[in-house]
């Protein structure tokens, strides 16, 4: 197939970008969709024009490396990762526009590629359980209610790409933020640190400048883990719980 | 000087050339002398361990702060390492090229990690695991290092418990086991298909909290061009800022290399897009030998390539031969054919017909193999890629007539999602179509027991390390190798070493750091001024055609020899006619990429000379002169029971040979045998 892409180049973060304009053929529906972009590249480099600069990392939907706003949505039209998005979901003839992530917490570096280091920050603030190596007690020693053990990995499936982020209105990271309270807070091992770790991650996120949540959803439509939108709710009821604990 | 990798020569005349001439990397190299750990006390196997971590010197509490340690990685073995050393209290830097340090590949790992808790009462032991581990690695790994290995297996699962890691659980709120890679014991620990996430996001959290506690300070997006040798010691790292372009300087008492594994040697592998030999290779050529490097693992059940645009392979669990039978049609005519319409008497189960008491379970190497020699005979199916089908199905129709369709969903569900996503076809409904792809490298940088280089203060671990895995590794086992060198391995031996510092401050302006710096430097001025005609993805592709023809499933004297001429042509190509655009002082993808496929094509070069010298099939490689009447791979202990260690002596020279013989005292060595 063939296609028109409208993509955001930007030299520099002191930079100003804007969108360019890009024809694309012999596009076949397997290709993954930063595969379409390689060939894009490979294009362009033999034309002598600078390559357009994107993430992506282990390119099977679990690093969390890559990330683009295709078409205004987070990760394009399935619930999926960009990387793993492929050709067969856009026809021939299609204008595909492509945008970095766009939130003030993330900003742009270059063309597509933004600065999450937000999100590394917000766990430094107590997104684990503290405990050094080798202290461990016997693995057995503490039985999980496997109800628990599932919500917990439910919640620790989050890849940290952003798109909660980029697809909320707020540009809030509450979905990030409750994942992570929600993993840690279903253990028995993450209970000593509970408060202190909700009061101090809200903290953080809002030091960020990321925005609250108003209950939109937007956030875990873009999920392409599918993060439920109760890991909020857990966020919200931890905090309130450590507040009324005098945190 | 007590913190020196022990290298004692002695000398070893059965590792002469043999009598025959088999000797076919002869001119290739330069035969050097032989290589010895020891660092590995002597006396019974399951007491060197406790002897070695009482023998390692102590660093005072006060002291650690004043000395400094870099780690190159983020995987379960560098992450692991700094979250240790740096409650430890030593002062950590750690670096790694994404944007996080929790993207490393290690999360893509999806199978397990093995433990020898016998949770299961299923006659499971440390013995056992080890028994396993040096089987499954054809009897090419070190008896001592595996044996630890086994040891403190128990102990990461407690760890990775401790910290929050949700693995499977059964009802009763205990953990859960599986078994894995052909073992007859369920020792191996997982959290769905997303075991390597969930421990790496364990080992990530807890460097994360170092960060904040100020002992480990995190460099993202950076990458390691060089290593700072002084005075004979690793001291340092060449690395560039990938956002700024800067070239900087880090400086330290003590090196770790926790960079992975160098598959993309074969551009198409299950690796990460980023995932290279750079730290690797260029402390290879500082000095530090390079181990094996050809010993490659190739993964049967990969997702075919599907055209010219495949940028990587995409691994689906092993698992899924559990339940799918593999077949291919008799006849060329029917390859084109809608597989539901080729009648039963029609396919070829061929790993049924051949290895009828393991069928469809046969070791990977051997199920990657067959399936290569029925698609070179030309009954592969799929699309036709550069002029062949390479594929072979893998059905589940049997499967899910007998257990109905909702177990295999259950089962095989994300799996079976992932597929359709990736080809767009419905497995439910047709075959699956597989084929074999480069997964893993048991090379890597030779490490002693303490797993030390042969560059004094420049410790190696995980897939980056030679040690563990001989010449196949089992599954499950890399995510247990990362993590006990990092959480309890290195943080004990590392202290020997440093128990000698803090070491004299090398200034900025040493004739070391401002060499080491200027080369770098030079390189990407070359490749910036370079001014030619094809981009750097084009050379990578091409290498690894000829990695994967020539050195990849089998390898023989002639396809090595020509594998090696080819690659000097493509370098010199390379480094006249490479076009890299865009400016060196800012985020240049183009430009990464130029230095990786650099040292990628200097490593697959040896990786072919270290191929032709190893006239025998052992593990996952597979010497077409070196096999048994019916075909089946043939290893010579008598000729081959060694590490080889290679040296680099310059660009001009030939590399030299170092044999580290292989003595097992506890295990007897076997020819394996699954017919
Ligand atoms: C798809 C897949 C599935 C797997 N499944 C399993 C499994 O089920 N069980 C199992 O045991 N094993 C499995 N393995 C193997 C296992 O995952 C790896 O061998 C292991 O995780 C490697 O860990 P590591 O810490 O050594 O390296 P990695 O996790 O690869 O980390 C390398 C680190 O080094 C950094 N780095 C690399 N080069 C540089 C440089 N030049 N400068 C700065 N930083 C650098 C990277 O940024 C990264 O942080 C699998 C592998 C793959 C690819
Ligand atoms: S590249 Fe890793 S999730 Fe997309």
């Amino acid at each position: 197939m063939k296609l028109t892409l409208e993509i955001w180049r930007q030299e520099d973060a002191a930079s100003k970008g804007a969108m360019q304009t890009y024809e694309i053929d012999e596009v076949s529906e397997d290709m993954s969709f930063l595969e379409m972009l390689d060939v894009l590249n490979e294009q362009l480099n033999s034309q002598g024009d600078e390559p357009i600069a994107f993430d992506s990392d282990c390119r099977e939907g679990i690093c969390g490396m890559c990330g683009l706003m295709i078409n205004g949505e987070a990760h394009g039209p399935e619930v999926t990762t960009t990387c793993q998005l492929h050709m067969r979901s856009f026809k021939d003839g299609d204008t595909i526009t492509i945008e970095p992530w766009r939130a003030s917490a993330f900003p742009v570096m270059k063309d597509l590629c933004v600065d999450r280091g937000s999100l590394d920050r917000m766990i430094q603030q107590g997104g684990y359980i503290s405990v050094n190596t080798g202290s461990a007690p016997e693995a057995h020693s503490v039985p999980v209610p496997r109800d628990h053990a599932v919500r917990a990995f439910t919640a620790a499936a989050c890849i940290s790409c952003g798109a909660c982020v980029a697809a909320c209105p707020n540009g809030s990271a509450q979905l990030f933020v409750g994942a992570k309270i929600t993993h840690l807070g279903e253990l028995p091992q993450g209970q000593p640190e509970r408060d202190q770790r909700v009061v101090d991650m809200v903290a953080q996120h809002d030091h960020e400048g990321f925005g609250g949540c108003t209950n939109i959803g937007q956030c875990t439509a873009a999920c392409p883990k599918e993060i439920p939108l109760d890991v909020i709710s857990q966020l919200n009821k931890d905090l309130r719980t450590a507040l009324r604990h005098g945190l | 000087m007590t913190d020196m990798p022990d290298t004692t020569l002695t000398s070893h005349p059965s590792h002469d050339a043999p009598a025959d001439g088999s000797d076919d990397a002869m001119g290739y190299y330069t035969p050097g002398e032989p290589l010895v750990d020891r660092k590995a006390p002597d006396g019974p196997i399951d007491e060197r361990w406790n002897t070695r971590k009482f023998e390692a010197r102590l660093v005072n509490p006060a002291n650690r702060r004043k000395l400094s340690v870099i780690i190159v990685g983020t995987g379960l073995a560098g992450g692991s390492a700094a979250a240790t050393l740096g409650e430890a209290g030593y002062r950590v830097k750690s670096f790694c090229y994404q944007d996080s340090p929790r993207r490393a590949h290690s999360v893509a790992a999806q199978g397990g990690i093995n433990a020898a808790k016998n949770y299961k009462e299923d006659g499971d032991s440390v013995h056992r695991l080890f028994f396993d581990t040096v089987k499954g690695g054809d009897y090419r790994s070190r008896e001592s290092n595996v044996y630890r290995l086994a040891e403190v297996s128990t102990s990461i699962i407690d760890q990775c418990v401790a910290q929050g890691v949700p693995f499977a659980r059964e009802y009763g709120g205990l953990l859960d086991n599986r078994s894995f890679g052909g073992v007859q014991v369920s020792r191996t620990f997982y959290a769905r298909g997303q075991t390597g996430q969930q421990l790496l996001i364990g080992a990530y959290q807890a460097m994360e909290r170092q960060v904040h506690a100020g002992t480990v300070e995190e460099f993202t997006r950076h990458e390691m061009l060089e290593l700072v040798v002084v005075d004979g010691r690793a001291r340092g790292i060449i690395a560039r800022n990938m956002v700024t372009g800067s070239v900087e300087t880090h400086l330290a008492d003590v090196v770790v290399i926790a960079s992975g594994g160098y598959g993309n040697v074969f551009y198409l592998s299950t690796n990460a897009m980023g995932s290279n030999t750079t730290a690797t290779w260029r402390a290879y050529r500082k000095g530090a030998y390079m181990a094996n490097p050809c010993y490659t693992q190739i993964h049967p059940t990969c997702i075919p390539v599907s055209g010219s645009h495949q940028s990587k392979l995409t691994l689906m669990s092993e698992s899924l031969r559990n339940d799918g039978r593999i077949w291919v049609p008799k006849n060329q005519a029917d390859c084109t054919k809608d597989p539901r319409d080729i009648a039963e008497k029609d396919r070829d189960y061929y790993l049924e017909r051949i290895y009828p008491a393991f069928g469809n379970l046969v070791p990977r190497d051997i199920a990657s193999r067959a399936a290569k020699y029925v698609c070179d005979e030309g009954r592969g199916v799929g699309p036709e890629v550069e002029g062949a089908r390479r594929g072979v199905y893998l059905d589940f129709a049997d499967a899910m007539d007998r257990l109905g369709e909702p177990a295999i969903r259950e089962k095989y569900g994300n799996l079976f999602d992932m597929y359709a996503r990736i080809t767009g076809e419905n497995p439910y409904d047709v075959p699956m179509r597989i084929y074999p792809a480069v997964h893993y490298v048991m090379g890597g940088l030779w490490v002693d027991y303490d797993l030390q280089s042969t560059i004094p203060g420049l410790f190696v671990t995980g897939e980056a390390n030679f040690s563990d895995h001989g010449a196949n590794r089992l599954g499950a086992s890399a995510l247990m190798q990362g993590l006990a060198d990092g959480y309890f391995v290195l943080p004990h031996t590392i202290r020997d070493y440093l128990s000698d510092g803090p070491f004299e401050v090398v200034p900025e302006d040493h004739p070391a750091v401002v060499e080491s710096l200027a080369a770098v430097e030079e390189r990407i001025r070359h490749f910036m001024t370079a001014k030619g005609t094809r981009s750097v993805d084009s050379y990578h592709r091409e290498l690894g055609n000829i990695m994967w023809e020539y050195c990849g499933m089998e390898r023989s004297e002639d396809g090595l020899k020509k594998a090696i001429d080819l690659i000097r042509t493509l370098k010199d190509d390379f480094y006249r006619n490479v076009r890299v655009l865009g400016h060196d002082q800012s985020l240049n993808q183009s430009l990464e990429k130029a230095g990786r496929v650099a040292d990628f094509i200097e490593l697959g070069e040896l990786m072919c000379i270290d191929a032709l010298n190893r006239r025998e099939s052992c593990g996952g490689h597979f010497r077409t002169e070196s096999s048994t009447e019916d075909g089946e791979a043939l290893r010579h202990d008598d000729l081959y029971a060694y590490v080889a260690a290679w040296e680099f002596t310059g660009d001009e020279e030939p590399p030299v040979l170092h044999k580290e013989d292989l003595v097992y005292t506890a295990i007897e060595m076997k020819q394996r045998s699954y017919k």
